[in-house]
């Protein structure tokens, strides 16, 4: 299949306000809110064909296709969502919004407090997946989708498609969940650490209320991003796209980049402090340590997803590391044990965590082949 | 659910699909394709979940609708709690095993019965080619010795034999060849063998 019949094609964005209060986990109530989302295919007549996309830590909306025909590049999983690909557009109807605390327009840290009239900064609070959950349910209310045909995401996506199906077990059909964890280990908390403390150290961030001062911590945001990136890659990945090339040829002896991987972490690192909201970092890497569906159930896990009514696909890939098939394995053994359907992947890739958005062919294979279920089943 | 339940099941699938009760709580390990449980599912509403080392087989469970885990049988069953089966199914697969006692055991753990089945290294043709100066190849034995996953050979006294020393008692057991029962001279006439064993006591 052609490049542009599997494309969905130039996509635009969509608001929608919320003005009816959220309250939230940690105790504070945001009073409105807007979530901007996207859609591609069409919705049946049943309202049967719906698939929720959600977002990893740095993650958005733009899910798949182009807002112009010459964009760089199309959405973050565009290889998955498309006219004849796994998430096929012709068959579903698929919704990928940017979460609430997020910098892609929805309402988040950087967006404008009304009561104030001034970025929300260090007032914004913390939101958990739960509360993302929550959030996501009001949309569906209003797209009039009773029950998703599957929610499917990727890490802290995994996890509120996870949430999703203990929260709202009526309203989720299948739930598919790709290099996750039921909760974060204390190795994967200290890299988030690491990661925040490198933007609360950095003297622009000034306590999270940066807008004000016309200045952005740039520093933080480039460390943390080089520190995530390391963690999202295999040591083997890492080895065969870079090893020890130099950039030169030769050594300079200084501390200017020498090594490619330097040259490609820096790059990451900078692109991402261009347009990534420091404090939306923060709020994202929170909500995956706070992550723990087993902790109302007094950390039983299987008691947590006794109430989930959905079928499961769990997959992981061998050298994800951050994110490693053990977790997934955890969660999938809970499943077991609580008598769910599911099915588990454990897919040979180099690519780390990040083999979630590449297309190492078992992973396509695996997801296809649940995809076609999931859309017999709603008839789409 | 699926096109593929309705293809006929393998005779030797089909031997062990006719000892499993209606609506029994099956582990199929090294499920393949899913066939057997597919099967069971349709006609005899069994829940369970098959376990396969190739991904591309997790695939294929997916599309006939059988859950299916992918994990490596050599590390045990740990994903699987103590006695939340009615049945547990190894199916020529045991032979091929370096964990052949560990997973038995494992099996009567996870499982309230075990069905194990295995190529029958006793059968006379296989007698006869080692009589001959060569390690047997047949359509049970399917490889030549330098390449094949086959490491460790019984025949029906052997596989006995390590149930009792296990305390597992054998609650029925047939014996095949070319898809017919073989009741004389079992050990040397079978060339497949079936065993449905439990824990004494």
């Amino acid at each position: 299949m052609s490049t542009t019949e599997s494309s969905v094609g130039i996509v635009s964005a969509q608001q929608a306000l919320f003005d009816v209060p959220l309250d939230l986990a940690c105790g504070k109530t945001l009073t409105s809110y807007q979530l901007t989302f996207e859609s591609y295919g069409e919705l049946n007549a049943a309202k049967s064909n719906a698939i929720l996309i959600c977002h990893a830590l740095s993650g958005h909306h733009h899910a798949a296709g182009r807002y112009q025909p010459d964009d760089k590049s199309a959405g973050w999983w565009d290889s998955m969502i498309g006219p004849g690909k796994p998430i096929d557009t012709r068959r579903f109807f698929v919704v990928a919004l940017n979460n609430l605390g997020g910098c892609h327009g929805s309402t988040g840290p950087s967006s404008i407090d009304p009561d104030t009239r001034r970025p929300w900064g260090s007032a914004f609070p913390l939101v958990t997946v739960p509360d993302w959950v929550t959030s996501q349910a009001r949309l569906a209310d209003r797209l009039g989708i009773d029950r998703w045909a599957a929610v499917i995401g990727g890490s802290l996506g995994g996890m509120q498609a996870l949430q999703w199906s203990i929260n709202y077990p009526a309203r989720v059909a299948n739930a598919i969940v790709i290099a996750s964890a039921p909760k974060l280990s204390a190795q994967n908390i200290a890299f988030n650490d690491v990661a925040r403390q490198a933007i609360l150290t950095d003297p622009d961030f000034h306590g999270g209320d940066f807008y004000q001062n016309g200045a952005i911590p740039r520093r933080g945001l480039r460390l943390a991003r080089m520190l995530g990136h390391i963690t999202y890659l295999s040591d083997d990945g890492m080895g065969e796209k870079f090893g020890r090339m130099l950039r030169s040829g030769e050594y300079k002896f200084g501390y200017d980049v020498e090594f490619e991987i330097e040259s490609y972490l820096r790059y990451q690192g900078d692109k991402f402090s261009d347009y990534f909201d420091a404090n939306t970092y923060l709020l994202m890497t929170k909500a995956l340590d706070y992550f723990d569906p087993a902790k109302d159930h007094g950390g039983d896990l299987v008691a947590a997803l006794k109430k989930a009514t959905a079928h499961f696909l769990v997959a992981s890939f061998t050298s994800d590391w951050r994110f490693s098939p053990l977790r997934s394995r955890e969660l999938v053994q809970g499943l077991i044990a609580a008598d769910k359907r599911v099915a588990y992947g454990e897919i040979e890739s180099t690519h780390g965590h990040d083999a979630f958005l590449m297309t190492d062919q078992p992973y396509v294979d695996l997801m296809r082949a649940y995809l076609d279920r999931v859309a017999q089943e709603v008839a789409a | 659910m699926s096109q593929h339940t309705d293809l006929p099941l393998r005779p030797d699938l089909k031997l062990i699909a006719d000892w499993i009760p209606p609506r029994a709580r099956v582990l199929d390990l090294g499920c393949g394709d899913g066939a057997l449980l597919a099967n069971l599912q349709q006609h005899k509403q069994v829940t369970g979940y098959g376990v396969e080392i190739d991904v591309g087989n997790i695939a294929r469970c997916v599309t006939a609708g059988v859950n299916a885990v992918q994990g490596d049988l050599e590390a045990g069953l740990a994903d699987f709690r103590d006695a939340s089966f009615d049945h547990v199914i190894l199916s020529q697969t045991i032979q091929a095993m370096q964990h052949t006692e560990e997973i038995l055991l494992e099996m009567l753990r996870v499982g309230r019965e075990a069905i194990v089945t295995f190529p029958n290294f006793g059968f006379w043709e296989n007698r006869w080619q080692i009589l001959q100066g060569h390690m047997p190849v047949s359509e049970t034995i399917p490889y030549q010795w330098y390449d094949t996953p086959n490491i460790h050979w019984c025949m029906l006294g052997d596989f006995e034999a390590l149930c009792a020393k296990n305390g597992i008692g054998v609650l029925e057991r047939v014996v095949m060849n070319e898809g017919r029962r073989i009741r004389f001279l079992p050990n040397l006439r079978g060339s497949l063998a079936f065993y449905r064993v439990a824990r004494r006591g």
